[in-house]
């Protein structure tokens, strides 16, 4: 079954820049997929329109029965819900210790006290930082806050994990630890995980589905792929 | 339940941000404060003078003395057309022989000269005691009376109660104009405050949206931040009423310059005002935030 659907997606910005044009493709549940291609090839602009932080110019796009392209500001709330979001600058609140940190999604959600701790210690379990609990994101290393990143994005179980370079800032070894995590959380969650990167020694290890995007265009999307020299 | 969860964290991060700006909140705070105390004693002094006003306008009386030697037709006649004034509410007619029994009760003296007085021999005059329905129409009713055939004199009120009535009345437009100007400064410190704290939290704003926190979970702390700013403002001025009222009131045993100005007794009045002043205090405070929501915090 899909949990993704685009049909004809032009995104074009507000300064004339087309980033997508014309994108078809849909993606299934469960599936663990890459989007990859050069810098300014608009990976993270479709990642973007899967999270309703740009609108589509134009064309349709459907995440787990939403549609996104005509989702009202005041709504987005709900697929945002529905969904993790990680980025390659973590994104953590300073003056929050790790498990402040994760909990914070289920507070803005207005969830019960022990059910927040529950789900919170959980997913410092999968993400292996559950001796960490009290530390504040500066006392991380980088592998570290981007596993409290993830910890954050899965903590409601969201159908949809959607990662845009997250191991850009990482050294190999810890960006393979990511990997791990997060293909960890693809198999024993079932959340559909799609991650934008443009490392290629990732991409090949792993063998999972691939997106190609080149200058906005679609070129190939196919299983097991890897990263050719072509891109 | 969820609801009260959420407005409780709210209230929490409301306080919290308060004293985390301490010397930002300050500002807001003190104009918050003297604009309250201003509007505090507004509201005591304009429910006093209403208050008295009122009291003397309920004695404010027309006087109307009739013409000597008149004939009983002609009191009639004067009787009927008192009754056709619109602003008449009611009148009584008052004989002479009425008002020197009247007057004699008052005073021993008087009652020693005018218990000489027959009925032909009694100088005073037949009187009517008209109220009126619009007090401030006193005047202008005085004056038709006064152009009857047959009516003598006409006197209503003191001139005296009617030039303070007047007077008060502008000291109060004035007071409402010096409010209005504060509430606005007040206002307008308010959004500058929330709009500091909304920028000093952008970074855990955007989080919020990004997990999914809904456009009222991120509005309302900002929203009941403003509301604590005015609630916190509103604690010097309700001291000041429930404390200063009472001594005032206590000092002057209830009466200001002269027994025709009675003032309001202090319970529960003090508690009425006070609770007037906090949510005054209250809403300000939440009218400025919720237009620096509206113009800062785009959602
Ligand atoms: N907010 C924006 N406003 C205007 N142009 C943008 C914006 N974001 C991205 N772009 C442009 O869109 C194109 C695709 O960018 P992006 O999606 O960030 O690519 P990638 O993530 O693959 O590097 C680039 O040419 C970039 O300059
Ligand atoms: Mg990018």
């Amino acid at each position: 079954m899909d949990l993704i659907r685009l049909k004809n997606v032009k995104k074009q910005y507000k300064n004339g820049v087309t980033a997508i044009y014309d994108l078809n493709l849909s993606i299934q549940k469960g599936s663990f997929v890459f989007v990859i291609g050069g810098s300014g090839s608009g990976k993270s602009t479709f990642i973007k329109m899967l999270y309703r932080e740009e609108k589509p110019t134009c064309g349709s796009i459907i995440v787990g029965g939403i549609n996104v392209a005509k989702l009202r500001n005041k709504k987005v709330y709900k697929l945002r819900r529905k969904l993790g979001i990680v980025f390659q600058d973590y994104r953590l609140l300073p003056k929050l210790n790790v498990y402040e940190n994760v909990a914070f999604t289920m507070e803005v959600i207005g969830a019960k006290k022990d059910e927040t701790r529950r789900k919170v210690l959980k997913a410092l379990e999968l993400v292996g930082l559950k001796n960490k609990v009290h530390n504040y994101p500066d006392q991380l290393s980088g592998g570290e806050q981007q596993r409290v990143a993830i910890a954050r994005a899965i903590v409601n179980e969201p159908k949809l994990l959607l990662c845009d370079e997250p191991t850009g800032n990482l050294d190999p070894e810890r960006s393979m630890e990511i990997m791990k995590v997060l293909e960890e959380i693809n198999k024993t969650c079932g959340t559909t995980v799609i991650m934008a990167t443009h490392d290629k020694e990732i991409v090949n290890k792993l063998k999972k589905q691939v997106i190609v995007l080149k200058d906005g265009r679609l070129v190939k999307q196919e299983e097991r792929g890897t990263y050719s020299e072509a891109v | 339940m969820k609801l009260f969860r959420m407005l409780g964290r709210s209230i929490r991060d409301a306080f919290k941000s308060v004293f985390r700006n301490f010397s930002l909140s300050l500002a807001s705070i003190s104009c918050i404060t003297i604009t309250l105390i201003i509007v505090a004693l507004s509201i005591l002094a304009s429910f006093n003078v209403e208050n008295f006003t009122a009291e003397i306008e309920k004695d404010m009386t027309i006087v109307v003395f009739v013409e000597n030697g008149i004939s009983d037709d002609k009191i009639d006649e004067i009787t009927k057309k008192i009754k056709g004034i619109s602003n008449v509410d009611s009148y009584i007619f008052k004989g002479k022989q009425t008002v020197k029994e009247e007057m004699q009760k008052e005073s021993d003296i008087f009652n020693a000269i005018m218990a000489e007085w027959d009925d032909d021999s009694n100088p005073l005059k037949d009187t009517f005691q008209v109220k009126v329905k619009n007090i401030e129409k006193i005047s202008q009713t005085a004056n038709k009376i006064k152009s009857f055939d047959g009516v003598s004199v006409v006197r209503y009120g003191e001139g005296m109660v009617d030039q303070m009535v007047t007077a008060f009345q502008s000291i109060e437009k004035v007071a409402y104009g010096v409010v209005i100007a504060l509430i606005l400064v007040t206002v307008f410190l308010i959004i500058n405050t929330i709009k500091l704290t909304i920028f000093s939290r952008k970074r855990e704003i955007s989080i919020m949206r990004l997990v999914g926190a809904s456009n009222f979970t991120i509005k309302t702390p900002f929203i009941v931040e403003g509301m604590v700013l005015g609630l916190i403002g509103s604690i010097v001025p309700v001291c000041l009423i429930l404390f200063g009222y009472l001594a005032f009131y206590q000092h002057f045993d209830g009466y200001l310059f002269s027994q025709l100005i009675q003032l309001i007794k202090p319970e529960p009045f003090i508690y009425i005002v006070s609770l007037m002043v906090i949510g005054i205090g209250i809403l300000v405070g939440m009218i400025g935030s919720a237009s620096a929501v509206r113009k800062y915090l785009k959602v």
